[in-house]
C-alpha cells in the first residue's frame, strides 16, 4: 500500500522482498511443503503433520505421540537432553580441536593458551568440560527414569541393552577426555582409573597395555586417547544412538502411561 | 456367509459365475443361502448316501452344522456342496484338497472315482478306513485324527481384512509432535544451553600444574564417576573392587530386562524390583559422595569442613 506521498513505504518493501524470497525457487527447494518457513503456511492439522513428515526430523519423531509422552514429568526430557548434550559437546569439541595438539608438553600449553590467546577459548573449554560432566549425570538419570517406569520391559528389552552400551560409551568418552589437558589432575586421575583395569584376571596386563599404549602412561597415551576421544568413541556412540532412537520408535514409541 | 458385506459377496458371485459359466444372480442367491446350491439340482445324490437332504427350495438352506469347512479339520461325513456354499470354496477345489490329503496319508482316494466334481453331496470322510468307503461314511464316525506334523490348508476366496491385519488400531489419545513436543524440546534445549553458558562464565574448568610423572599428588582420585569404585578399593581386594564388581555391575544392568519377568509397570506391582534397584542406586551415590568428599590424604577418612575438600571436577 502506498503511503501519503504516493511512495512505497520501507516496511512494505521489506515485506515484498520477503515474499519474493519465500516464493523463489531456491527457497521452496529448501523448505519442503508444510514447512512453517514456506510461503503460505497456515496452522492446520494437515500442515502440522507435514511439518514432521517433510522434515529431516521425521527420522526422529513420528507425526503424533501419545499425549502423556509430551508431559515433561514423564521423560523429564532426560533422553533428549543426553542427545542434545552430545551435540553440544561435539560442537564445542570441534572448536577446541582447532587449538589443541595431543603431544607433550604442547597439549598442556595449548589448554593454557585457550584462557589467554583464544577468543572465548576459556568459555568454550568450560562448556565442554561442564557439559561432559552433566552428560554423564543426565544419562545416568535417564537410565534411572527408564527403570522406574519399567520401560525396559518387552518389547523394549534390547533398547535397554543398547542404553547400557551408550552409558558405557559415555563414561569412556568422558574418561578419555579427562587425560587431554595433560596436567597433574589429568595424569593421576587417569593413572588411578586405568590401574583398576590392570587388575583384570588373565588379560589385565594386556587390557592396560592396549589402553594406555605401554606399561605406563606416556605421551604416546595422549595421542591414543585423543584419537579415541575425538573420533573412535564418538563414531561408535553415534551408531548406537541411531539404533537406540530407531528402536524407541519401532518399539511403539515411548512407553507408558503407568 | 454371515457378516460378509454385500459388495464382497457380489464380487465373489460374479467371479464364480464367470468361472462356471452360470448366471450371476443364481450364484449370488446360492451364496447367500437363499437358494439350494446348483449342483444339487443338477445331480441328485448317489444311491449310497442315505440322506442327501436337498433343502426345500423356498426355505433358506440351514447352515451345515459345525461348519467344518473353515477349520481345515476333516469332519465326519462331508457334504461338499454344502461346505462349498458355506465356505465359498468351489467344489472342485474342495475335492482336490480331499484327494490330495488322502494321497498324502497313503489312503485310497475316497470313492468318487469318475464322479463329476459336483456329484457327491455327501462325500465319505476321506480318512475313513479304506475298505469302508461309501457305507461307513454316512455314519457319524469319530472325527478322524490328523496325523501329527500334517498341516492342513484351505484356500478361501474371501478373506476379511481383520483376519490378516489390524486395519483400525484402537483409538489413542495423541497429540501432534509439532508444535507440542517440539516446543517443549526447544525450551528444554534453551534452558540447558543458557544454564551451561552462565555456569561456564562463572566457573572455570580446573587446570593444575603440568603433568609430572615423578610427583603423585596425595590423594590421587579417579574422575568422580569412578570414585565409588575407588572407594570400594579400600574395602576389597583390587580384583574384586576393580574388576569383578564393575564387570558384574555392567552385565547385571544389561540383563535386567531378561531377569525381571514381571510384565506389570505399575509401581505397586514391582516393589521388589524397585527396592533392589533403589538400593544399588543409593549405595553407589553414597560411595561416590563418600569417595569424593570424605577422603583426604592417603585416601583416609576426612571431614570436608575441617580438613578441606580433596576433589576436582
Ligand atoms: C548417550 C546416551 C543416551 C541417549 C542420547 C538416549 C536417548 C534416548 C531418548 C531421546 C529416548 C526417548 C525417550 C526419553 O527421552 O526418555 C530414550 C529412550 C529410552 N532409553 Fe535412552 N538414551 C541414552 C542412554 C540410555 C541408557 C543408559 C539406557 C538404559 C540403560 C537407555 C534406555 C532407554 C530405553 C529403554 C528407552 C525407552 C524408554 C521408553 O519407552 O519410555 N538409554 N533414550
Amino acid at each position: 500500500m502506498a503511503n501519503g506521498n504516493g511512495r512505497v513505504g520501507l516496511r512494505e518493501r521489506i515485506s515484498q522482498a520477503g515474499d519474493h524470497i519465500r516464493t523463489s525457487q531456491v527457497w521452496s527447494s529448501i523448505f519442503r511443503p508444510g514447512s512453517p518457513f514456506r510461503a503460505g503456511y497456515t496452522d492446520s492439522p494437515r500442515n502440522r503433520s507435514y511439518v514432521i513428515m517433510n522434515n529431516v526430523l521425521y527420522h526422529l519423531h513420528p507425526v503424533k505421540v501419545k499425549r502423556h509422552a509430551v508431559r515433561l514429568s514423564y521423560t523429564l526430557c532426560l533422553g533428549g537432553l543426553s542427545f542434545f548434550l552430545f551435540i553440544l559437546l561435539t560442537i564445542t569439541g570441534i572448536f577446541l580441536m582447532f587449538y589443541y595438539r595431543p603431544t607433550s608438553p604442547q597439549a598442556y600449553l595449548d589448554i593454557q593458551a585457550l584462557a589467554t590467546d583464544v577468543a572465548f577459548g576459556q568459555l568454550v573449554r568450560n562448556m565442554h568440560r561442564w557439559g561432559a560432566h552433566l552428560m554423564v549425570l543426565v544419562v545416568f538419570l535417564h537410565m534411572a527414569r527408564v527403570f522406574y517406569h519399567g520401560a525396559y520391559k518387552p518389547p523394549r528389552e534390547f533398547n535397554w541393552v543398547v542404553g547400557i552400551v551408550l552409558l558405557t560409551l559415555t563414561l569412556l568418552l568422558s574418561f578419555t577426555g579427562y587425560l587431554l589437558p595433560w596436567d597433574q589432575l589429568a595424569l593421576w586421575a587417569v593413572t588411578v582409573g586405568s590401574n583398576m583395569g590392570a587388575y583384570a584376571p588373565v588379560i589385565g596386563d594386556q587390557v592396560s597395555f592396549a589402553l594406555i599404549g605401554g606399561v605406563q602412561i606416556t605421551p604416546d597415551t595422549l595421542l591414543r586417547w585423543y584419537v579415541l576421544h575425538v573420533l573412535f568413541l564418538p563414531f561408535i556412540t553415534v551408531v548406537f544412538m541411531a539404533v537406540h532412537f530407531w528402536r524407541v520408535r519401532k518399539d511403539g514409541g515411548i512407553s507408558g502411561p503407568l | 456367509m454371515a457378516g460378509l458385506p454385500d459388495h464382497l459377496l457380489r464380487r465373489s458371485a460374479e467371479a464364480r459365475a464367470k468361472a462356471e459359466g452360470r448366471d450371476v444372480e443364481e450364484v449370488l442367491a446360492e451364496l447367500k443361502g437363499e437358494a439350494p446350491p446348483a449342483p444339487q439340482q443338477e445331480a441328485p445324490a448317489p444311491a449310497a448316501t442315505p440322506e442327501p437332504a436337498p433343502a426345500p427350495p423356498t426355505a433358506p438352506e440351514p447352515a451345515p452344522a459345525p461348519a467344518p469347512a473353515v477349520s481345515g479339520a476333516a469332519g465326519p461325513a462331508r457334504d461338499l456342496n454344502a461346505e462349498s456354499a458355506s465356505s465359498g470354496v468351489p467344489v472342485p477345489l474342495l475335492q482336490r484338497a480331499m484327494e490330495g490329503r488322502a494321497r498324502k496319508e497313503g489312503k485310497p482316494v475316497p470313492a468318487m472315482a469318475g464322479a463329476p466334481a459336483a456329484a457327491a453331496p455327501a462325500a465319505p470322510s476321506q480318512v475313513a478306513p479304506a475298505a469302508a468307503a461309501p457305507a461307513a461314511a454316512a455314519a457319524p464316525a469319530a472325527p478322524p485324527a490328523i496325523p501329527e506334523g500334517v498341516t492342513t490348508q484351505r484356500l478361501l476366496t474371501v478373506v476379511k481384512a481383520g483376519a490378516i491385519q489390524q486395519v483400525k488400531s484402537s483409538p489413542q489419545d495423541k497429540v501432534n509432535v509439532w508444535p507440542h513436543l517440539l516446543a517443549i524440546e526447544f525450551v528444554a534445549l534453551m534452558v540447558v544451553t543458557a544454564g551451561l553458558i552462565v555456569f561456564s562464565v562463572f566457573v572455570d574448568a580446573p587446570l593444575l600444574e603440568f603433568a609430572n610423572f615423578n610427583e603423585q599428588p596425595n590423594p590421587s582420585k579417579a574422575p568422580w564417576y569412578f570414585l565409588g569404585l575407588q572407594e570400594l578399593l579400600s574395602y576389597f581386594d583390587p580384583q574384586v573392587a576393580g574388576v569383578i564388581i564393575p564387570t558384574f555391575g555392567v552385565i547385571g544392568l544389561a540383563v535386567i530386562p531378561y531377569i525381571d519377568k514381571n510384565p506389570s509397570v505399575k509401581p505397586s506391582d514391582r516393589k521388589l524390583a524397585i527396592m533392589v534397584f533403589s538400593f544399588f542406586l543409593f549405595a553407589s551415590a553414597v560411595l561416590t559422595i563418600y569417595g569424593s568428599f570424605f577422603r583426604g590424604p592417603g585416601f583416609n577418612f576426612s571431614f570436608p569442613w575441617t580438613d578441606g575438600i580433596f576433589f576436582d571436577f
